[in-house]
């Protein structure tokens, strides 16, 4: 099928114009200057900038504290994409039957995709707090272990992953939906009458059928966690206690902007851009193989 | 059956319970907020907590800053990324054209973070630091907006722009008059994902602003947090209350687009 084409010459780079010059002046230039910036100590308070090659990378390499935020970050993005695809595919299982009222239930379930990481961190950190919070007393019931997120790091994870699972859910549940509403019924019906039951039924037909809508979600809130979550750290932990919810975007900015090690935050910059292109060819390869079929 | 929708119903009350939870302390007097067990029902303090709060941090206008900036910066990706799959969708191949379209789609790997200190600089450069240009400008380009658009293009029969050119339609007549009314719903899911992702934005805003009447809603909410010794949670909720508005706004009026570009993303 032949489509029918324009023959205007200089049209379409019109077209194109704008885009690629804010994609050149605001996404290209900035990254090569961060390659740039990456190899150099650049004096905060002015002057010229001095060659040091590797030094800013051995420097962070070489320093627990960027292991640390290293761990962090994986440990926050898989503790967020764990949790919010997990239960993303739960709900909307659940939601995926013929029942009164389900118009309702789904936009209740989509809400939550509404809300800014930073806010959802204000509420969790009520929910949190070490006196007054209602999770706090209900545990305070049950073990006379001491839940406050200002003394124990992990809990202070598990604030942040909370609330940033929670704002990826809605997103989650509607793709989900959308994925197990094109399963064909029929399919489901025959391994019924073949005697499957449930929860056969659903590992054995629908999880492989709705594989390539999971490891699409999976990539796309890893990137989320990795990158879209400063928010909820500044706004919540800042990083603490001590280093425990430093992930990788925080520690950048704190380094960058207040510490005004430019070359340290520059060369974390080129770092994380090998995560981010990691996922990336990571959801291309999965994509072209399709994953189920 | 009936324990499917039992389970169903527990799960929609676990998810929504959050913000249920932050409307009620909303409504409480100061002193009923630190009182256990916590108190179920709704007091009446919403309007007051809320005067207080738009007081304290100008609620108002970090509210119309976020609002503004993120219809502008949605709507700024839309029109951009049209434009662009537009020109890569209905012209004889240009020069260029592959190079310029992966160009593009490589935005998708250069987040905000990867660059930030350069892109800041840049802002200095320009004399944009505290500028609503520095707010939206650098957002408006989209790979995932110009994808959606080129998909969508490619699945629109040739014969309707056949028939606008036999009519001697030009280009971009073809593009406002057909085209776009055919993308109602593309439009609306893009700009609801777009409008997200800047209302969510905090990390630039964060740094390129740097007056209190240029800040961004949610700074203004962490503001409240962090000022007080004995934190106000009633006024706290209050401002979470409002921040929480107007993104659910957008969300319930556009869901029924967002929904089927899902399911229409799925049926290829």
């Amino acid at each position: 099928m032949r489509r029918t084409v324009f023959a205007n010459r200089w049209l379409p780079y019109l077209l194109v114009l704008p885009q690629v010059l804010v994609t050149v002046v605001f996404f290209f230039w900035p990254a090569a200057k961060s390659f740039y910036l990456s190899v150099f100590k650049s004096p905060p308070f002015g002057g010229r900038d001095i060659f040091v090659g590797l030094d800013n990378f051995t420097a962070l390499l070489t320093t627990s504290d960027y292991y640390d935020s290293v761990v962090s970050s994986f440990v926050f993005a898989g503790g967020v994409t764990g949790l919010s695809v997990v239960g993303g595919l739960v709900v909307a299982a659940l939601a995926n039957q013929k029942i009164r009222g389900l118009t309702l239930y789904r936009t209740a379930l989509l809400w939550p995709y509404g809300i800014a990481p930073a806010i959802a961190g204000i509420i969790f950190l009520f929910i949190f707090h070490p006196a007054y919070g209602i999770l706090p007393y209900f545990f305070s019931f049950v073990t006379a272990y001491e839940f406050n997120w200002l003394l124990r790091g992990w809990i202070a994870m598990a604030l942040v992953i909370t609330a940033t699972a929670w704002t990826h859910l809605g997103y989650n549940i509607a793709f989900f939906l959308a994925g197990l509403q094109a399963i064909p019924t029929s399919v489901v019906e025959a391994a019924s009458v073949d005697g499957a039951g449930p929860v056969r039924r659903f590992t054995a037909i629908v999880l492989p059928l709705i594989s390539p809508v999971t490891f699409y979600l999976v990539v796309v809130n890893m990137v989320f966690a990795f990158f879209g979550s400063f928010g909820v750290i500044h706004a919540v932990t800042l990083g603490g206690p001590g280093h425990a919810t430093e992930i990788m975007v925080y520690k950048l900015w704190k380094d960058g902007f207040i510490g005004l090690d430019l070359g340290s935050s520059a060369a974390q910059s080129v770092i994380l851009m090998a995560v981010v292109i990691g996922l990336t060819v990571l959801q291309f390869r999965f994509a072209e193989k399709k994953v189920t079929y | 059956m009936l324990a499917a929708h039992v389970l169903l119903a527990a799960a929609t009350l676990v998810i929504v319970f959050p913000m249920l939870y932050a409307v009620q302390v909303s409504t409480l007097e100061f002193q009923d907020v630190f009182v256990f067990p916590p108190k179920l029902l709704p007091g009446g303090a919403f309007a007051d907590n809320l005067r207080r709060a738009w007081e304290k941090v100008h609620l108002g206008r970090l509210l119309a800053n976020s609002a503004g900036i993120a219809v502008v910066v949605a709507l700024g990706k839309i029109c951009l990324s049209v434009m662009a799959a537009f020109a890569f969708t209905y012209f004889r191949d240009f020069p260029g054209k592959t190079l310029l379209f992966l160009a593009i789609l490589a935005t998708h790997m250069l987040p905000l973070p990867v660059r930030i200190v350069p892109t800041f600089q840049l802002m200095h450069d320009f004399g944009w630091v505290n500028s609503y240009q520095a707010l939206t400008v650098p957002f408006f380009a989209s790979a995932t907006g110009t994808l959606l658009f080129r998909q969508f293009f490619l699945t629109i029969p040739p014969a309707l722009s056949e028939a606008a050119r036999v009519d001697g339609a030009g280009p971009l007549r073809f593009l406002v008059r057909i085209l776009l009314p055919l993308s109602v719903n593309n439009l609306a899911a893009l700009f609801l994902v777009e409008f997200l992702y800047m209302w969510n934005e905090y990390l630039w805003p964060l740094i390129v602003t740097t007056s209190d009447e240029m800040r961004v809603v949610q700074i203004g909410i962490k503001m409240l947090v962090a000022t007080d010794a004995q934190a106000e949670w009633n006024l706290i909720m209050a401002g979470v209350v409002a921040a929480m508005v107007p993104p659910l706004v957008v969300l319930l009026a556009l869901q029924r687009s967002f929904v089927g570009s899902i399911s229409l993303g799925q049926e290829k």
